[in-house]
């Protein structure tokens, strides 16, 4: 099995502040870390390695900063990791994000799966997913857990409204892994080591994906943004109630009453 | 330079007159989801703004009887198509067949519920027609200078909202989360055409194959006045909270993990890959009160928040707030509200 995994690098969404004034989210000071479902996603691709043997690289399209994370991949149990990363690139919508992500998938060579989260923490349009499927003109299990390979094909648990599916595809196939489909294993402390000594991570630019300035980035994108703007939080009345458990639980039962 | 602007006017004349909306109709083995009938509501008001038209898409095997029912919630054309491989939704088909379909008519606009099949299909047919796709909408305008559809998109887990357009292509898209809009009376004076149309599909056109499929329809949790949300603080153990969901006549509901482990079917979360609440009440049990949680009970009326942490972000979303162990407090506020009812 050859999978390739694709891993976003995501801002923790509960340190992220808005600028009411500048009307922008304020990024400084808030920590990076590997995008939760992209954890799954790697972890559902190690572990069909374990079963069926073959190979894992994750690819990850953003700036040098995202190449600890990267590391950490390798560490965890990726063979191999490939940053894409060039200033152009910069500012992309979905449509110029998979075009980037197929490409340097293209240029990978054969796969037998593509995997992805199911969205990202951030942006989370869930669109990346099915438009790398596209470009690749691949066949696509998106919102999938339990994936297992039989008889040379896919079998996948499809979350859908109000239940669940289980579909089968042919290789080669794009997955998008459900977020908590599985536990993903913590980084090995030896490999550690050499993933951030001895491992070359590999990095590609515009010029290595043979891609146009004006299919990627802001340039290369279909939509704009024409402004960005907070919701304010419902105001609370943030009272606390206190006593022993039994006058906490009286007062409570007030307010459901009265809430009726 | 004016040779360019005259073309984009004579084009935009032509749009007045024959703005057409395309809406697609999700099915699941005859069930029109509901989504799909708000996103045509919320159509037919945007097309009668700009004196368009509203046109539905369906496909499946047996489809034809769900037509008459699509027409009355706000259709003017409803284009059907049917195959016994559109029976399950897969992506690779049904891109297909709509793609086909969009080429024909070339509508201005494409609107799709965001379920995962939409969002699954939606993405797809961006990239086959070279378009913009605005992600889960919880807002849809239209720009008074350029007549463009404006969609608010949600990121960050709900808190922050991209307010956006799509700037190439020759259609414009968006998904729409569902629960936003509302559907219209079913009008039966509303007369509207009813079309078979081709959907030209090999079995080599459909890579995937639905084995299985378990589907149960509850009640909403959006529409649902009264409702306990449990989160992890419960470890597991929900026998408390649904006994207290019981007292107070309503459901439970539930942070994500909890469903993620599969202790209650995906339905129940509540937050920004979820429900978003419009209950009255909210009682909030063992929740931290994460970003993609706290965008779910943004409309709750009244919130109780129970945590053992006094410093926990819920305790700032909540109306009334509990410092303490929800398996300390919860026995003394079920008996209390089973003895005051009897
Ligand atoms: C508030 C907000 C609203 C937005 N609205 C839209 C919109 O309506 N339409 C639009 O086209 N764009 C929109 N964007 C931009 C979009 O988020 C970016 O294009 C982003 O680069 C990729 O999309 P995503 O993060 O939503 O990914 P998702 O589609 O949610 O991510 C799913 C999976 O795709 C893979 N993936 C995504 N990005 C990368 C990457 N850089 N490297 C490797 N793998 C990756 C990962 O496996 C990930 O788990 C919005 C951004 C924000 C912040
Ligand atoms: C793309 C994406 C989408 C997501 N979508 C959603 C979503 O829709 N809905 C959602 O809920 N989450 C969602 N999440 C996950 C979210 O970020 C949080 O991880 C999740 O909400 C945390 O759940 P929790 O509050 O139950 O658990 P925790 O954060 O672990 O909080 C448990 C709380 O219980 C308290 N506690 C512990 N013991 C007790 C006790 N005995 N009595 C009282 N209190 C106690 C603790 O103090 C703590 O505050 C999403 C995440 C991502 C990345």
């Amino acid at each position: 099995m050859k999978s390739l995994v694709c891993m976003k690098v995501a801002p923790k969404v509960d340190q992220i502040k808005f600028d009411e004034v500048k009307k922008t989210i304020v990024r400084e000071g808030v920590e990076n870390e590997i995008n939760e479902a992209d954890k799954n996603a790697l972890e559902a691709a190690l572990s069909l390695k374990e079963t069926h043997g073959g190979t894992v690289t994750v690819i990850s399209m953003g700036p040098p900063s995202f190449e600890p994370y990267l590391r950490l991949a390798v560490s965890m149990g990726a063979d191999d990791a490939i940053l894409l990363s060039d200033r152009a690139f910069a500012a992309a919508d979905t449509f110029a994000t998979s075009r980037v992500l197929a490409q340097a998938i293209k240029k990978v060579g054969l796969f037998d799966l593509v995997f992805c989260g199911e969205a990202s923490s951030d942006g989370s349009t869930e669109q990346v997913p099915s438009s790398i499927a596209e470009w690749l003109g691949v066949p696509q299990i998106t919102y999938a857990n339990n994936i297992k390979i039989e008889d040379s094909k896919v079998v996948g648990r499809r979350v859908i409204t109000g239940g669940y599916e289980i579909i089968e595809s042919q290789l080669p196939v794009l997955v998008s892994v459900e977020l908590g489909a599985n536990t993903p294993r913590f980084p090995d402390f030896r490999r550690k080591r050499w993933a951030d000594k001895e491992f070359k991570l590999t990095v590609w630019n515009i010029q290595d994906l043979g891609l146009n300035p004006n299919d990627v980035g802001l340039l290369g994108s279909y939509t704009i943004v024409k402004e960005l703007k907070s919701l304010p939080a419902p105001a609370r009345k943030g009272e606390f109630v206190t006593g022993s458990p039994q006058e906490i639980a009286k007062k409570l039962a007030q307010v459901i009453k009265a809430s009726a | 330079m004016s040779q360019i602007l005259l073309q984009k006017e004579e084009g935009k004349e032509e749009n007045m007159n024959g703005h057409e909306i395309f809406v697609f109709i999700e099915q699941t083995d005859g069930t029109i989801e509901d989504v799909s009938l708000e996103v045509l509501g919320k159509a037919r008001e945007i097309a009668d703004k700009l004196g368009g038209s509203v046109t539905a898409v369906l496909f499946g095997e047996n489809v034809e009887s769900l037509t008459g029912e699509v027409a009355k919630s706000g259709a003017d054309l409803v284009l059907y198509g049917e195959s016994s491989l559109l029976k399950d939704y897969t992506t690779e088909a049904y891109a297909k067949v709509f793609e086909a379909q969009i080429r024909k008519r070339k509508p201005d606009v494409l609107l799709i519920g965001a379920t995962h099949n939409g969002a699954s299909l939606a993405a797809s047919l961006a990239i086959k027609l070279g378009s913009g796709l605005m992600a889960h909408v919880i807002d849809l305008e239209i720009e008074s200078d350029t007549g463009k559809l404006l969609g608010s998109v949600p990121g960050f887990g709900g808190s922050i909202v991209s307010v956006c357009k799509c700037s190439k292509g020759d259609i414009e898209m968006a998904t729409v989360r569902p629960g936003i809009f509302k559907q219209r009376e079913p009008s039966t004076s509303r007369i509207g055409v009813i079309q078979r149309i081709e959907a030209d599909l090999k079995p080599e056109d459909k890579k995937c194959k639905v084995l299985e499929r378990s589907v149960k329809r509850t009640e909403e949790l959006a529409r649902t006045e009264r409702v306990v949300v449990a989160g992890l603080g419960c470890r597991g153990e929900l026998s408390l909270p649904k006994e207290l969901a019981e007292d107070i006549g309503g459901s439970l509901g539930v942070s994500r993990p909890l469903a993620d482990k599969g202790l209650v079917p995906k339905d129940k979360v509540v937050g920004s890959t979820g429900s978003s609440l419009n209950a009255k009440l909210a009682i909030v049990l063992g929740v931290s009160g994460a970003a993609h949680f706290s965008s779910g009970i943004r409309d709750v009326k009244t919130v109780i928040a129970i945590n053992t942490d006094s410093n926990s972000q819920i305790f700032k979303l909540a109306d009334y707030c509990v410092k303490g162990d929800l398996f300390e407090i919860l026995p003394y506020l079920t008996a209390e509200l089973e003895s005051s009812s009897k």
